[in-house]
């Protein structure tokens, strides 16, 4: 009976380990060199810019650059003491509206994509059409009548018009993925759901959004970067108060006025990537199938 | 009405919030922004809230178009410019495609540290462009950047990558294609993991050899995520503004039909917007055009989208 078992398992075991098997030495050394090479080109400019963060600027523009040249946290601990620009306070500023703006897209595109993954509704093929051009057009064009509707709203300035504009930003390409992905869990869930005297909202709440976990981490991820990054509307529609600016605008003014300073810049460049690739951690995992089923039933 | 308010109200429920906040935030500034290609409204004659001033532009009609569509030189060369956008978007999408599906194959396959390759691989999406943007420029200096270093040390001439020639566009396209394969690998990776391996397995029967079984089992498969994110790729990079901006600045050489919009936007004593827009409305019946094209040559292929 045990040996029954084992030898079963075995049998099991060959399938997948069979095709590595399969492979020739030649062949897996020539996956695994196209792998590191394609890995090193993506991970060396933020590898680079680490290494000069760790330098003092000076050392930074030398012809033939090394890879330590009298590094210290220098850099990180003069820009986090303010000597740079209020930091602390654009890094909390960045943090409220990226946070913000990934809280209100996703819950937004969730209802929608489920309305429109669900329901035959008057209207619904218009609504997908009019994302797909919202798309196109290139938004910075639009920054003026944003700006003249923002001041008429009241909200120029504060940073819930900025989340509103971001989340337009994001909310079409998110409903996209999450109609697709709801699309994948199977509508008896629903019908499921209803015979047991759940409302409509009640079953997307509390039965299809738990299921939609890696759809919902890839929108997040989505949301979070749409906002995090962003530097053209932060610019023009936030107060020019130093204490009120995202950490992007706040870069980039730091940038026009410090040219030079090449270490310190790294430094600050490494702090702001920091939480997107925190983010990006937590959510790694899931990218691959979210993705694929929102794209696949496009 | 009642019947129909019955049937659909919670759907029309869900849907709202989204609709109410496109069509202020987006729907309405584009038909301003429309109406503003038939004026000449710059920074000078718009109403001005703050200071309590009167729009003083005026109606012009088409000018803007003919001006724009001539392609003179100072309404920043049209048709010139379009061939450009139309060269950065082909090939940067091409390159994300063909390299992200490459690397979606290798990562598809049974090797060892697989989940490592892909957050390292992934890692260029979760960056912040304008970071990417700092870092690509501080590594492409034609001085002290490590790229012309190691072309110098292995005795290949070092050009001025971000000067004043067609050095700067191939510059910003290997920027954007190491920004947007990532998006693409995984996409891909997904509509691989998707196709059945049974599908496989009866190509291996029937004797077809690997190169018959990518092209007679994997493209057909990737097909329908092939072809949302090729058009969601073509209309990104069509309007990818950051990358070439923080990287090339204005630089006439890396000119696309987005950054002239913003340059007449943003930058220039006059700020005219009236132009910005019309470059806007041109770029918006570009896409268009192009995904009724599109979309018509799908069709054909008998893919209902």
């Amino acid at each position: 009976m045990t040996l029954d078992a084992s030898s079963l398992k075995v049998v099991q075991a060959a399938g997948p380990v069979r095709k590595r098997a399969d492979r020739s030495p030649l062949a897996s050394i020539g996956l695994h060199g196209a792998l590191v090479i394609a890995s090193i080109i993506s991970v060396f400019p933020v590898f680079w810019v680490f290494i000069t963060s760790l330098k003092p600027d000076a050392r930074a523009v030398e012809p033939s650059p090394k890879l330590f040249n009298e590094s210290s946290v220098d850099n990180y601990t003069r820009i986090l003491a303010g000597d740079k620009g209020n930091f602390l306070a654009w890094f909390g500023n960045s943090v409220v509206i990226a946070l913000l703006t990934t809280v209100i897209a996703v819950f937004l595109s969730a209802t929608t994509g489920y309305a429109a993954s669900r329901f035959r509704f008057p209207g619904k093929r218009s609504l997908m059409m009019s994302f797909l051009l919202v798309q196109m057009f290139p938004f910075a064009v639009l920054i003026v009548p944003l700006y003249n509707i923002l001041i008429a709203l009241g909200l120029n300035g504060s940073t819930f018009g900025l989340v509103l504009v971001y989340c337009t930003t994001a909310v079409p390409f998110c409903t996209y993925m999450l109609k697709g992905y709801f699309d994948t869990v199977p509508s008896d869930i629903d019908e499921a759901g209803r015979v047991d005297g759940l409302s409509p909202f009640g079953v997307f709440w509390r039965l299809i959004m738990p299921l939609a976990k890696p759809g919902l981490a890839v929108t997040s991820f989505y949301a979070f970067l749409t906002a995090w990054g962003e530097v053209a509307f932060a610019s023009a529609f936030l107060s020019a108060a130093d204490e009120s600016k995202t950490l992007a605008v706040g870069l980039q003014v730091f940038v026009q006025q410090n040219r030079t300073e090449w270490g310190h810049l790294a430094a600050a460049s490494i702090l702001v990537a920091i939480p997107a690739i925190v983010v990006f951690y937590l959510v790694q995992r899931f990218l691959v199938t979210g993705l694929a089923s929102g794209a696949v039933k496009g | 009405m009642r019947r129909f308010l019955d049937r659909y109200w919670y759907a029309y429920a869900m849907v709202l919030p989204v609709v109410v906040v496109i069509a202020v935030l987006v729907l309405y500034p584009l038909a301003q922004g429309v109406f503003f290609t038939f004026t000449n409204i710059n920074e000078g004659n718009i109403a001005n809230p703050i200071l309590e001033r009167p729009a003083t532009y005026d109606v012009v009609g088409f000018k803007n178009y003919l001006n724009v569509l001539s392609g003179g030189e100072s309404f920043g060369a049209f048709w010139s410019t379009l061939v450009r956008t139309l060269i950065w978007t082909f090939s940067c999408v091409f390159f994300h495609y063909t390299i992200g599906l490459g690397l979606a194959l290798l990562l598809n396959r049974q090797v060892k540290g697989r989940t490592l390759y892909r957050v390292l691989l992934i890692l260029p999406w979760a960056v912040p462009a304008f970071i990417s943007a700092f870092a690509w420029k501080y590594m492409f200096n034609a001085q002290y950047g490590i790229i012309n270093q190691l072309l110098r040390s292995v005795g290949l001439p070092d050009p001025v990558w971000l000067g004043q020639s067609n050095w700067a566009l191939v510059s910003v396209i290997i920027v954007n294609v190491w920004l947007g394969t990532p998006f693409m690998m995984v996409a891909l990776l997904g509509g691989l993991q998707s196709i059945p391996g049974d599908l496989y397995e009866a190509a291996e029967m029937d004797g077809a050899t690997p190169w018959q079984r990518f092209r007679h089992v994997t493209l057909p498969g990737l097909r329908s995520v092939s072809s949302t994110v090729v058009l969601l790729g073509i209309i990104w990079t069509f309007n990818m503004f950051p990358v070439i901006y923080l990287i090339a600045g204005p630089n006439p050489n890396t000119r696309i039909l987005v950054t002239y919009a913003f340059e007449r936007f943003f930058s220039g004593a006059s700020r005219d917007y009236a132009i910005a827009s019309t470059y806007g409305v041109l770029i918006l019946s570009v896409l268009l055009v192009f995904a009724a094209v599109y979309r018509r040559a799908l069709r054909k292929q008998g893919e209902v989208w």
